[in-house]
C-alpha cells in the first residue's frame, strides 16, 4: 500500500498543537503498520474535548514514515467521531493516497461485531433456530425417502430410467473394488477377537471355544458391522462427493430439465448396487474373519485345523449367518441413502461438498450403530 | 410492456411471462415481471450481478416454481400443466448452463446422446450419427470419446452447446455464455448463436452482462435491477443505449461512463 521505504521502525504516534483558536493540529509520526501499536481515535477526541470550542481538526504528516490500512482505520474512526460531535475534519493535511482511500471507504467501518456474528443472539433464539433447522432437515429427509420409494417401485417395474452401464460400474466399484480393504480389516478383526477371547477362555482350559466366539461373533455382528463402517467411509462418502459435485456443477439441474429424475438416474443405481454387494461382502468378511480366528487358534494354541473347523461348524447356525446378511443389506440402504441425500442437498460451494461427505459419514455411522442395537434387541426378544 | 390481462399473442410470442414473482424461501428476488419473447428472436436478459437473471432462468425452465404469475410456452401455461406436458415443452428447450453442466462421468458422445436416447426411439447407429453431426457443428469432431474434464473451458462450452442442441430445440437458453471464455472464443460463440438463430430459426434467450456480446447479437432485451426487483427497460439494446432515460440502464450499457454517479454505484 505504501511505496515509501520505511525510514525508521519507530511506532506510529501522534501529538498535538493548537495553531489557532478552535483548531487542533494532529501531527502524525512514525510508522503506522498493521500489527503494531498505534494511538486510538479516542485519544484525539479526548484531546479535542480538553479545549471547548474546538471546531476543526487538521493534520500534518511531515514526520510520517510509512503507513497502511491501520492509519486509514484510525482516520475513518476519527471521522465518525467527528461527524457525531460536529467537529470538522480537514483532510487537506493528509497524504494524497490516504485521502483517496478515505473517500473509497466512506461510510463507517463498524469495527465491533463484524467478525463475531450472532454474538448477540439469545440462547432461546438459538434453540429456536436450531429446532427449525432440524424440522427442515427432517422434512427434506422424509421427502427424499418418499421420492426414493417411488423410484424404487418404478425400478422394480422396470420403468426407471438409468444407464445399465452405470449400474454395472457401480456394482464393480461397490463390490470387487472393496475386496482388498474388507479382507484386511476382517482378518484383523478375526485375529483380535481370537486373541482377546482366548486369553479368557484359557483360564478355564476351554481354548477350543475360541472357534465359537470368533464364528458367531463374526457372522452375527462383526462381519456386517465392519463392512458397513468400511463401506460408509469408502463408498458412502464417495456417493456424497460425487452427487455434491454434480449438484454444484448444475449437472443435476441439467438432468432435471431433460425430464430425467435424478432419483432414478443417480440415486437408485447406487442404492441397488450397494444393497446387492453388501451381503456378499459380508459373507466374504465372515469367512475371512473366521480364518483370522483360526490363525490364532491353530497357530498359537495347539488346536488342529480339523478340530477348529468342526467346532465352528457345530457352533455356527444358519440363523447367525442370516441375521448378519439381513443386517448388511439394511446397512447398505442406510449407507447409500445417507451418501446420496447429503450429496443432493449440498449448498453450491466447494467447501459444502466436503461438509456433505463428512455429514454423510457421521449420520450414516450413527444410524448403522443405532439400527444394529435395535436389531440386537429384536433378535433377543424373538430368541433367534 | 405490461401484458397483464391480455391474451398471449398467438404464433408471434414464443414465451410469455405474466406478472411473475420469484422468491427463494422468504427472500423475494423479482416481482411482477411481465414480458414476451418473439419466435426466432434473440432475446437478452441483462442486468448487474445479483439482479436475478439466472434465477429467472430457473423459473422459466421449470427448476423452481414461482410464487405468483404464469409462464406460457406458445399458449400452454407451463406451471399449470401436468408433468407430461411440461416434459414435452422442455423437450423443445435446450439449455447451455453457466457452468456447462456436462455430466462428468460420461464422454462427450454419451453426453450428447443421452437426450436423444431419452426422448427418441432412434437406433444406436442413428444416435451416433446425430451425435457426431452435432459435435462437428461446434468443431469438436474427433473428441467424442474424451471426458469433459479432459477439455479446455472453451471446448467444454461448445460441447455443452452441442448437447443443448441435441434434440434440435425450438428454444435455446444461454446462461452467461461468454463467462470464462477469452474474447476471441466469446466472439466465436456469438457468431455461432447468430448462425443458429438464422439458419434454424431457433428462438434464443441469452442471459448476459457482457456488453460486447449484448450489442452484437441482441435484438430485444430486458434490463433487470436488483433494487427495483423488476424490469427497468425493454427494447433493442442499441436503442436503449441511445434512448433510455433510466440512469441504471445507461450506466450498465456504458460501463458506468454515464448515468449513475459511480461513487454512489460502488457504495451499493
Amino acid at each position: 500500500m505504501n511505496t515509501r521505504e520505511e525510514m525508521s521502525n519507530s511506532l506510529g504516534t501522534i501529538n498535538f498543537t493548537w495553531p489557532e483558536e478552535g483548531t487542533l493540529l494532529v501531527h502524525l509520526k512514525g510508522t503506522w503498520k498493521i500489527g503494531q501499536d498505534h494511538p486510538a481515535a479516542d485519544e484525539v477526541m479526548n484531546h479535542a474535548a480538553m479545549r471547548p470550542g474546538t471546531r476543526i481538526i487538521t493534520f500534518d504528516y511531515s514526520n510520517l514514515d510509512a503507513w497502511d490500512s491501520s492509519l486509514i482505520a484510525f482516520l475513518v474512526n476519527l471521522m465518525d467521531r467527528c461527524s457525531s460531535t460536529g467537529i470538522l475534519m480537514d483532510q487537506g493535511g493528509l497524504p494524497q493516497g490516504v485521502v483517496r482511500l478515505l473517500r473509497l471507504s466512506s461510510g463507517s467501518i463498524d469495527s465491533e461485531g463484524l467478525l463475531e456474528k450472532n454474538a448477540d443472539v439469545s440462547f432461546l433464539a438459538n434453540i429456536g433456530e436450531h429446532t427449525f433447522k432440524l424440522i427442515r432437515y427432517s422434512l427434506s429427509v422424509l421427502e427424499f425417502l418418499g421420492e426414493a420409494f417411488i423410484a424404487l417401485l418404478k425400478f422394480l417395474q422396470g420403468k426407471a430410467r438409468y444407464r445399465r452401464s452405470d449400474l454395472g460400474l457401480l456394482i464393480y466399484e461397490c463390490g470387487a473394488q472393496a475386496l482388498p480393504i474388507v479382507s484386511l480389516i476382517s482378518v484383523l478383526v478375526g485375529l483380535i477377537l481370537g486373541f482377546v477371547g482366548v486369553v479368557q477362555l484359557k483360564i478355564f482350559g476351554a481354548q477350543i471355544y475360541i472357534a465359537n466366539l470368533v464364528g458367531i461373533g463374526m457372522a452375527r455382528e462383526m462381519g456386517a458391522m465392519m463392512t458397513a463402517i468400511i463401506m460408509m467411509g469408502r463408498t458412502g462418502a464417495a456417493f456424497a462427493t460425487q452427487l455434491g459435485t454434480m449438484e454444484t456443477n448444475e449437472e443435476i439441474d441439467a438432468l432435471k430439465t431433460l425430464g430425467i429424475s435424478p432419483m432414478e438416474f443417480l440415486v437408485m443405481p447406487r442404492v441397488i448396487a450397494l444393497t446387492l454387494m453388501m451381503p456378499l461382502l459380508c459373507v466374504y468378511a465372515d469367512i475371512v474373519g473366521i480364518l483370522g480366528g483360526a490363525f490364532v487358534g491353530v497357530g498359537m494354541y495347539d488346536i488342529s485345523l480339523n478340530q477348529y473347523y468342526e467346532q465352528t461348524r457345530l457352533a455356527l447356525k444358519l440363523n447367525h449367518l442370516y441375521i448378519g446378511i439381513i443386517k448388511s443389506a439394511i446397512f447398505a440402504v442406510i449407507i447409500a441413502m445417507s451418501g446420496c441425500f447429503h450429496g443432493m442437498h449440498v449448498d453450491r460451494s466447494a467447501s459444502a461438498v466436503g461438509y456433505a461427505a463428512t455429514r454423510a459419514v457421521v449420520v450414516g455411522i450413527v444410524l448403522i450403530v443405532i439400527t444394529d442395537g435395535i436389531i440386537a434387541v429384536i433378535t433377543s426378544i424373538l430368541k433367534i | 410492456m405490461d401484458y397483464t390481462n391480455k391474451e398471449p399473442i398467438l404464433n408471434k410470442a414464443h414465451i410469455t411471462v405474466r406478472d411473475l414473482t420469484l422468491a427463494y424461501d422468504n427472500y423475494t428476488v423479482l416481482e411482477g415481471v411481465s414480458f414476451s419473447i418473439d419466435r426466432g428472436d434473440i432475446f437478452i436478459i441483462m442486468g448487474g450481478n445479483g439482479c436475478g437473471k439466472s434465477t429467472l432462468l430457473k423459473f422459466l425452465i421449470g427448476l423452481k416454481q414461482p410464487v405468483k404469475g404464469q409462464v406460457f410456452y406458445d399458449t400452454v401455461n407451463f406451471w399449470e400443466s401436468d408433468h407430461h406436458v411440461r416434459s414435452r415443452i422442455l423437450k423443445q428447450v435446450g439449455i447451455l448452463y453457466q457452468k456447462n453442466a456436462l455430466w462428468s462421468s460420461m464422454t462427450l458422445a454419451e453426453n450428447v446422446a443421452l437426450p436423444l436416447e431419452e426422448y427418441t426411439d432412434l437406433k444406436a447407429k442413428q444416435v451416433s450419427e446425430i451425435v457426431s453431426l452435432k459435435l462437428s457443428l461446434v468443431g469438436l469432431r474427433g473428441f467424442e470419446n474424451l471426458y469433459p474434464s479432459e477439455l479446455s473451458g472453451g471446448m467444454q462450452k461448445r460441447a455443452a452447446l452441442a448437447r443443448a442442441m441435441a434434440l434440435d430445440p425450438d428454444i435455446l437458453f444461454f446462461d452467461e455464455p461468454s463467462a470464462g471464455l477469452d474474447p476471441v472464443n466469446a466472439r466465436l460463440l456469438d457468431d455461432l448463436i447468430l448462425e443458429l438463430s438464422d439458419s434454424l430459426k431457433t428462438t434464443v434467450v441469452v442471459i448476459s452482462h457482457d456488453l460486447a456480446s449484448i450489442f452484437a447479437i441482441g435484438s430485444t432485451s430486458i434490463f433487470l435491477d436488483q433494487e427495483a426487483k423488476t424490469i427497468l427497460a425493454f427494447g433493442n439494446p442499441k436503442k436503449l443505449l441511445e434512448e433510455s432515460k433510466d440512469p441504471n440502464v445507461i450506466a450498465f450499457l456504458t460501463r458506468g461512463a454515464k448515468g449513475l454517479d459511480m461513487n454512489d454505484a460502488t457504495r451499493r
